[in-house]
């Protein structure tokens, strides 16, 4: 850079010559530095610290040496990771596709509001604020076997998040419960970027009967937010652990372990911290594709 | 005639409405309720549906009997500096990124914005090998350190950074201010909206982190709120009163947050998730 040295003093000068102005590298360094070493310090390291791990025998305390691709060939036998990827693609069924329809159809229904909008709209997204841990413990006595409400008021007696057909899906229902407060605020947000006149002009055209307008007009220009809640919620449930890990442990016999919880049992109770980064490495190459279709589709939506 | 249907329509729709919203937090209802009552109600049948006579007991135990007070004190402690130290962290980079021009500075945004596809959960093994190397296991720093990367932050605020007028930078370094000044009198206070919608968004999801802390904590006194009311549970098996005024107490913070900042929340979460 070859630009005069000019004072901030300088007077009007200085607008004609700011472009050519000297990199204040003081104070750029002092801007961004504590940003990029916490950065570095907790994201870039053990990022590729995991990928180094995974091809080591280490303990959880990092102890280990070198043990090549011995990990990886253990993972392909491990029957109980191959049940935990199932489980969770599983959740991940039984939570994205539905979780998506209620939000929207909530979002429909609010929309349809005039005074009652906000406050509609505040009860169902409060479970969304809430701590995991107290979902989960709210749900375990609301459903429990013998003295829950639910039980009673649909005269039954199942175990529901011990039961090894109703598990998952209790599982997934508080999911539901708890994060479909999300999706609809998402869904109101691409609701009202609608331009009335679309409206307008459907009216016009003749479809007034609500469901051929939302099937020709709202679903089609409303589909760049559903794709977006989608790969939102594709990319968390990945990584789903906490509400199985509170309501069910992995149980009934090993029927709801998912891929999160393999790791975190092989990482903090069998301390096999190279395995246990294994699991990782496989549970990130899932996400880094989820990921990068999300940016396929932003852009896809910027270009439109 | 018209009129008079529509509007009938549209009770219908509003009656329906408000009659899912409270079956959809009726589950909260019923903690609030097991809460204020005796024990020996949660194995009556028919249950009973209001919490008459009210009892506090259950309260009055989760306060005396567990450390849930250290609890509250260590999530309020660990999540304000989390709060403050990443609004510090990112609102600096994204000034820097945004109105200085350096060398580095294009690669510097791409990287941080590549920072976007790690998922944290997948790191947490070396970052507990990490935490225990600096002997930070069972410590606030252990807890703090590893929530202070938001990539998000950073592009959220540069975005916003973007969009000021360069007359208003030009100006205030005519009139002889540094960078540091414009930064923290200038574009600070002109974007206290999405500094407050972060804030609030950032305050929320650290108090309500469950995974982290749950690892790198492995003593009751220095647990966050999330991990300790799960100790309540095993303590008193099927105390059910107890274990939900613990979990009402534990929820409080996070809803009369969002009963106040309700705008900013929403506001938050469209920003955030990209939808804005």
């Amino acid at each position: 850079m070859s630009s005069e040295v000019i004072e901030p003093t300088g007077g009007p000068t200085v607008r004609l010559h700011r472009r050519r102005r000297r990199t204040p590298w003081g104070t750029v360094l002092l801007l961004v530095l504590p940003f990029i070493i916490v950065y570095c310090a907790f994201l870039i390291y053990p990022t590729v610290r995991v990928i180094t791990l995974s091809f080591t025998n280490s303990d959880i305390a990092g102890r280990g040496h070198f043990i090549g691709t011995e990990n990886y060939v253990r993972l392909a036998h491990d029957a109980l990771f191959w049940a935990s990827l199932w489980h969770t693609i599983y959740f991940i069924i039984l939570t994205v596709v539905p979780n998506t329809l209620v939000g929207l159809v909530f979002a429909l229904m609010i929309m349809r509001l005039h005074r009652l909008r906000g406050f509609v709209m505040a009860l169902l997204f409060l479970p969304y604020v809430l701590p995991v841990s107290v979902v989960t413990q709210i749900w375990i006595w609301v459903l429990s076997a013998a003295y829950g409400i639910i039980n009673f008021l649909v005269h039954l007696k199942v175990n529901w998040f011990q039961d090894p057909v109703w598990a998952m899906p209790s599982v997934a229902f508080v999911t539901v419960w708890w994060t479909v407060g999300f999706n609809v605020l998402m869904f109101i947000a691409g609701l009202q970027a609608i331009p009335a006149e679309y409206y307008e002009a459907a009216a016009l055209d003749g479809a007034d009967r609500g469901f051929r307008v939302f099937r020709f007009f709202t679903w089609p220009l409303l589909w760049p937010v559903t794709s977006l809640v989608l790969v939102l919620q594709l990319i968390l449930q990945w990584q789903i652990f906490n509400q199985v890990y509170l309501l069910t442990a992995g149980g009934p016999f090993n029927s709801t372990i998912v891929v999160l919880m393999h790791m975190y049992v092989q990482a903090f109770t069998r301390y096999r911290g190279g395995y246990a980064a294994t699991i990782s490495i496989v549970l990130f190459v899932l996400i880094l594709v989820t990921s990068l279709l999300q940016i396929r589709l932003v852009r896809f939506r910027r270009a439109e | 005639m018209k009129i008079r249907r529509l509007s009938l329509t549209s009770m219908i729709v509003t009656l329906f409405s408000l009659v899912v919203a409270l079956a959809w937090i009726f589950p909260l209802y019923w903690a609030v309720n097991t809460s204020l009552s005796v024990d020996t109600k949660t194995v009556q049948v028919p249950p009973s549906w209001f919490p008459v006579p009210m009892i506090l007991d259950s309260y009055e135990y989760v306060i005396k009997n567990t450390s849930i007070i250290r609890w509250y004190f260590n999530s309020v402690l660990t999540s304000v500096v989390i709060t403050a130290a990443v609004l510090l962290l990112t609102v600096m980079c994204a000034y820097a990124l945004s109105q200085i021009k350096f060398r580095g500075n294009r690669f510097l945004f791409l990287a941080i914005l590549a920072g976007f596809m790690i998922p944290g959960a997948t790191n947490v093994v070396p970052l507990f090998m990490f935490m225990n190397k600096l002997r930070l296991v069972n410590s606030y720093w252990g807890v703090i350190l590893p929530q202070l990367v938001s990539p998000l932050a950073v592009v959220i605020y540069k975005q916003f950074f973007d969009q000021m007028p360069t007359e208003l930078s030009d100006a205030a370094h005519m009139d002889g201010a540094g960078e540091m000044r414009i930064l923290f009198r200038l574009f600070l206070p002109l974007n206290w909206g999405i500094t407050w919608a972060l804030a609030i968004i950032l305050f929320i999801a650290s108090w309500n982190n469950f995974f982290w802390p749950y690892i790198v904590i492995n003593s009751t006194p220095m647990m966050t709120i999330p991990i300790g009311i799960t100790q309540v549970q095993s303590w008193y098996g099927i105390a059910y009163p107890r274990q939900m005024a613990s979990a009402v107490l534990a929820a409080l913070p996070t809803v009369i947050l969002y009963i106040i900042f309700q705008r900013r929340v929403a506001e938050g979460v469209a920003i955030t998730s990209g939808i804005k």
